[in-house]
């Protein structure tokens, strides 16, 4: 997958600029300017407990929002009835940061920030739920890299929320503990939704569809934080072909298109009980840095690229691996499938950290799990990618099921 | 009635002959202060802007960049009390403590138009602005309170005789002549809480706090009036700093732009002051695993062939922050020479291009060894 990467870079290059962008998006006209201050002067004096709230309208904003006092809500009127509009933002890189715990956001939307729409940097006790955000002019590389995007916290929880168009990730948390993503839609980002560098995270419920990559679970080198334990159940995750708009450069721009969950370099991975179909590349693609802009020299020594412990099973597939994105996955598919097949539902690139194996194979409790009746396609990474071969027996075992996350912080 | 009018004569004769002269240094325990003349750090005498007795000014090895906005730099420690010295950190100064900083720009040929530098000879005496030759933008104050340090905006009034409390910020055109180029930019007066995405440097804690006066920014030479003196000498001699050693066993970065000293001192010092108090292993930045203090090791940590995180366009397709040899590849000189609110670095702060600062990372970079492989 190092020729895939590098052909998707290329193409990401080419396509810099690709999307639906140059449609206009939300009409300002009526929106009101005046609320701006107003709501600046609420953030500023916002003492623990507050409620802000956000009557039903259209608010257009030339900065960025932020809050640092623990313990306040802002609630609007409905995702559809209070919209904060920044199309015609001059400054700030987010639509709205948050450095505080116990924070709340409900019931409102966020439009067109220049850069992120939602920022939590740090913090305890999260919830994001009912909002959306979203790039009204479709889905485009010059869009905000992320949605929703809680980096560094404790006990969070996004629901009932929609994330439309981010140029990475939708809803995207990083580096955080005890994560609940539930009931949300993820639409035209790169990501729909992205667990990255965390560690005891539940995503279900959700609905990820048109997106480049559906759900993804990351580990990232370098990090003060490395991320596992994720449950990713009872999801909707279907055609995610959209082009890979991403920036290259971004852990996301090696995704190809057409991903439906994608496991990379993440330990402790249970995927069960979802609807998985018509992912054009594959249904699940479990991976490793080494096929995704893995440097000796940079990265830390004790960074394990290997995805260890993941465990698919209960699921439900169909369609997909029919197109995959890029020349070497097309190559592949034509060369083993014909023409007019598929990839199997499970692609590995195959790598495999060689000091643990124990008698060439890796002790049980660490191995790759597909108990569902799909194939598995390891694409043989390590030699070049020289013998890439179906070996659905070789994965064919179970492990234990995975401890929830928690929501004892929501009261 | 005629009492009064005499009375409120006799009063408004008081504060015209004497009023600028009598400005007093105070500390406000609380709330925030309508008017900046309420602090009495700096007065207005005869047309120039100076601190009020007491008030020391100051300046740093290098500083951080504004869109090439000049700065007067002020502290004020009530008296009997003093500041403590701490080697790798901000003085520990104590309640009651006022530190000001005055943003302006020397004003243009053109109406309407600044400059970056002063026409001829540039500065006379750095702690004195002569209101005829420059524009005042905004002063901001930083108290040090029982509850820790607040920080409070003003913005200056037209006719440059107050500045007024400005907690929500301001997006303020302006047009600047830089060495002939003119730049028509939108200067950014962040917001009240916007002051703690610098000046809340530990993540954990979230508390505000000064960043500029450390040993290291402050062992230098400043002019007071009566010839170049070590800035922390000059505290310690007045009694309001505790445990200084001497200058040559503090701490000292180099002046980003003195071409005498080695281009990796000059580099580090520059991205010290402008990118440390976020991107360190305690600091809001520390989600992206670069770290940029004085003394952060080459290696991935300083960025050298590290995979960007969550840079979104700001990697600006390239491949790793830091590409030894090869400042075209590498993210941070990327981030460092756009405007864009979603690719620049720093994220607030500025809205032009460090043109002179970019070329110094650049060289930076490109002379570096070795390959990301």
């Amino acid at each position: 997958m190092i020729r895939m990467f590098v052909t998707l870079t290329a193409t990401a290059s080419i396509l810099a600029a690709c999307g639906q962008g140059g449609q206009s998006g939300r009409d300002l006209s009526g929106a009101d300017t005046n609320y701006q201050s107003v709501l600046l002067e609420q953030l500023i004096d916002a003492q623990p407990g507050d409620v802000i709230t956000i009557p039903a309208g259209v608010y257009q904003f030339d900065r960025s929002l932020m809050l640092t006092v623990d313990g306040v809500t802002i609630r609007g009127e409905g995702m559809d009835e209070t919209v904060l509009n920044f199309q015609n933002q001059i400054a700030g890189a987010e639509g709205l940061l948050v450095t505080a715990n116990d924070f709340t956001l409900e019931n409102l939307a966020i439009e067109d920030t220049i850069g992120d729409a939602v920022k939590v940097n740090g913090g305890r006790n999260i919830v994001i739920r009912g909002v959306r955000v979203e790039w009204t002019g479709g889905y485009a590389t010059e869009n905000g890299a992320y949605g929703l995007y809680p980096v560094q916290t404790e006990n969070v929880l996004i629901e009932d929320s929609v994330a439309i168009g981010a140029s990475d990730a939708g809803i995207y948390v990083g580096q955080s503990r005890n994560i609940t993503v539930r009931n949300n839609r993820a639409e035209y980002n790169v990501a729909g939704i992205e667990v990255e560098n965390s560690v005891g995270a539940d995503v279900y419920g959700n609905t990820a569809t048109n997106n480049t990559g559906g759900i993804l679970v990351f580990n990232m080198p370098n990090l003060p934080q490395r991320g596992h334990r994720t449950r990713v159940y009872d999801n909707d995750v279907f055609a995610n072909n959209t082009e890979n708009f991403g920036h290259a450069g971004t852990p996301v721009a090696s995704v190809p298109a057409g991903s439906g969950i994608v496991i990379n370099s993440n330990d402790e991975v249970e995927i069960f009980n979802n609807r998985i179909s018509d992912n054009n590349t594959a249904n699940i693609i479990i991976s490793s840095l080494h096929s995704t802009g893995y440097s000796d020299y940079a990265v830390q020594p004790d960074f394990d690229p290997y995805p260890e412990t993941i465990w698919i099973h209960s699921n439900t597939f169909s369609g997909g691996g029919s197109s995959p994105d890029g020349l070497d996955l097309t190559a592949l598919k034509v060369v083993l499938f014909g023409l007019n097949g598929s990839l199997p539902d499970v692609l590995f690139d195959g790598y495999v950290d060689a000091d643990k194996l124990v008698d060439g194979a890796l002790p049980a409790a660490l191995r790759i799990c597909v108990d569902d009746e799909v194939d598995v396609l390891n694409a043989d990474g390590p030699n070049g990618f020289e013998n890439p071969r179906v070996e659905t027996e070789n994965y064919r075992c179970t492990l234990d099921s995975l401890p929830a996350a928690t929501l004892d912080f929501l009261d | 009635m005629t009492v009064c009018r005499v009375f409120a004569t006799v009063l408004a004769l008081l504060v015209t002959a004497c009023g600028a002269e009598t400005v007093t240094p105070r500390y406000i325990e609380s709330g925030n202060p309508a008017q900046l003349s309420q602090w009495g750090q700096l007065q207005i005498r005869g047309g120039v802007l100076e601190p009020a007795e007491g008030v020391i000014a100051y300046d740093l090895t290098s500083p951080l960049f504004t869109d090439y906005a000049h700065k007067l730099r002020t502290i004020w420690i009530p008296e009997g009390r003093q500041a403590v010295y701490r080697d790798g950190d901000v003085l520990d100064f104590p309640v009651g403590t006022v530190i000001t900083k005055t943003f302006y720009y020397p004003r243009g040929e053109e109406a309407g138009v600044l400059s970056s530098t002063y026409p001829g000879d540039g500065e006379a005496q750095p702690a004195r602005l002569d209101l005829g030759q420059v524009e005042l933008i905004e002063t901001r104050i930083l108290v040090r309170r029982e509850t820790g340090w607040d920080a409070i905006p003003y913005r200056w009034d037209a006719n440059q005789s107050e500045a007024a409390l400005n907690r929500i910020g301001d997006i303020i055109p302006m047009q600047l002549d830089h060495d002939g180029q003119q730049l028509a930019f939108n200067y950014i007066m962040p917001n009240v809480n916007q002051c703690a995405s610098c000046h809340a440097p530990d993540s954990n804690t979230r508390e505000i706090a000064p960043i500029g006066p450390k040993p290291r920014h402050l062992n230098r030479d400043f002019d007071h009036g009566s010839g170049p003196v070590n800035q922390l000498t000059h505290m310690a001699e007045l009694g309001l700093l505790m445990n200084f050693p001497l200058p040559e066993a503090a701490p000292r970065n180099a002046d980003w732009n003195d071409q005498a000293v080695t281009l990796d001192a000059r580099a580090r010092a520059y991205l010290d002051i402008n990118c440390s108090h976020c991107h360190s292993p305690v600091g809001p930045a520390d989600t992206s695993g670069l770290f940029l203090e004085p003394d952060t090791p080459a290696g991935p940590q300083l960025g050298l062939c590290k995979l960007p995180i969550a840079a979104g366009g700001g990697t600006g397709d390239r491949p790793y922050d830091i590409v030894p040899g090869e400042p075209d590849l590498s993210i941070l000189l990327y981030r460092m020479a756009s405007v864009e609110a979603d690719v620049m670095m720093p994220e607030i702060g500025r809205s032009t291009i460090h043109t002179e600062a970019v070329e110094l990372i650049r060289d930076w970079i490109a002379q570096m060894d070795g390959s990301c492989g």
